[in-house]
């Protein structure tokens, strides 16, 4: 079933984004993460939404990840969790952690036997061509869209206030 | 059968994963990358939805939700420049000059 196959591909690669030391080697494995969700919206019948994942994540936002990674040159990270200093070892966050990530699984199992409700099965009317979806988005959703474009002006702004050299 | 809750359990999982990542690391890149994981986890929710009830509003709250994202990317990364250009670490441990 392809679904298991990229949702299997998604989760291992994005844990060994979190696992892994060097940088380099996380955003690279991101990539394949959002490349096996790309997978998963064209099961969705979200071709759109497929390609502008590849496109504007995989291959504008992640290029950006590596090419900052590259610029600073960052040394691995010193230690992985010095247990004597670290608020995360404190004995009362491990017990709350180990509560959560409990009631996470049990949730999980829940939602995914008869414990669940209805099933959720997906009916066949799927919206999916690029047509309706430029059609809602230039009518129903054109305010958000001129203020997306707004937003993106000032982060663009923002992007080079802030990285610049205050003394060249 | 693939159904609408096994995309809310793999979304649930991805969210899950990125919130440990932003917990544990140490590194800055890596925090805004487990950002990022839990972003495309919410991104899957809306297109499952979207999908279920046969609408295609979850698929352009996604194109919003990507604009979002690569303007937090630009905007972060030049912190992130510009906090190591300061202090030569990527360490959030060593950023500490405003803890009271």
């Amino acid at each position: 079933m392809l679904f298991y196959l990229f949702a299997a591909v998604a989760v291992v690669a994005s844990l060994l984004v979190i696992a892994q030391r060097n940088p380099i080697y996380s955003v690279l494995l991101l990539i394949a993460s959002f490349g096996a969700l790309s997978g998963l919206y064209v099961l969705l019948d979200a071709p759109f939404v497929a390609v502008i994942q590849i496109i504007v994540y995989a291959g504008a936002i992640m290029v950006l990840f590596l090419f900052v990674v590259m610029l600073l040159n960052a040394p691995h990270e010193e230690t992985e969790l010095d247990e004597r200093v670290h608020p995360m070892m404190h004995p009362g966050a491990v017990r709350l952690g180990a509560a959560l990530a409990v009631a996470l699984v049990v949730e999980l199992v829940w939602a995914l036997t008869e414990g669940g409700g209805e099933s959720g099965a997906f009916n066949s009317g799927a919206v999916s061509s690029v047509n309706a979806i430029g059609r809602l988005l230039f009518t129903e959703y054109a305010f958000p869209f001129e203020v997306t474009s707004i937003l993106i002006l000032v982060a663009m702004v923002g992007a080079v206030v802030i990285a610049r050299r205050e003394h060249p | 059968m693939v159904t609408l809750n096994h995309y809310l359990v793999l979304s649930a999982i991805l969210f899950a994963i990125g919130t440990a990542g932003v917990f544990v690391r140490r590194n800055l890149i890596t925090i805004l990358l487990s950002i990022e994981i839990m972003l495309n986890a919410v991104n899957l929710t809306f297109v499952a939805f979207g999908r279920a009830l046969g609408a295609a509003d979850g698929q352009i709250i996604v194109f919003f939700v990507m604009t979002v994202a690569a303007a937090e990317a630009a905007v972060g990364l030049a912190i992130v420049i510009g906090l190591f250009r300061h202090r030569e670490s990527l360490n959030p441990d060593s950023f500490t000059s405003l803890k009271w």
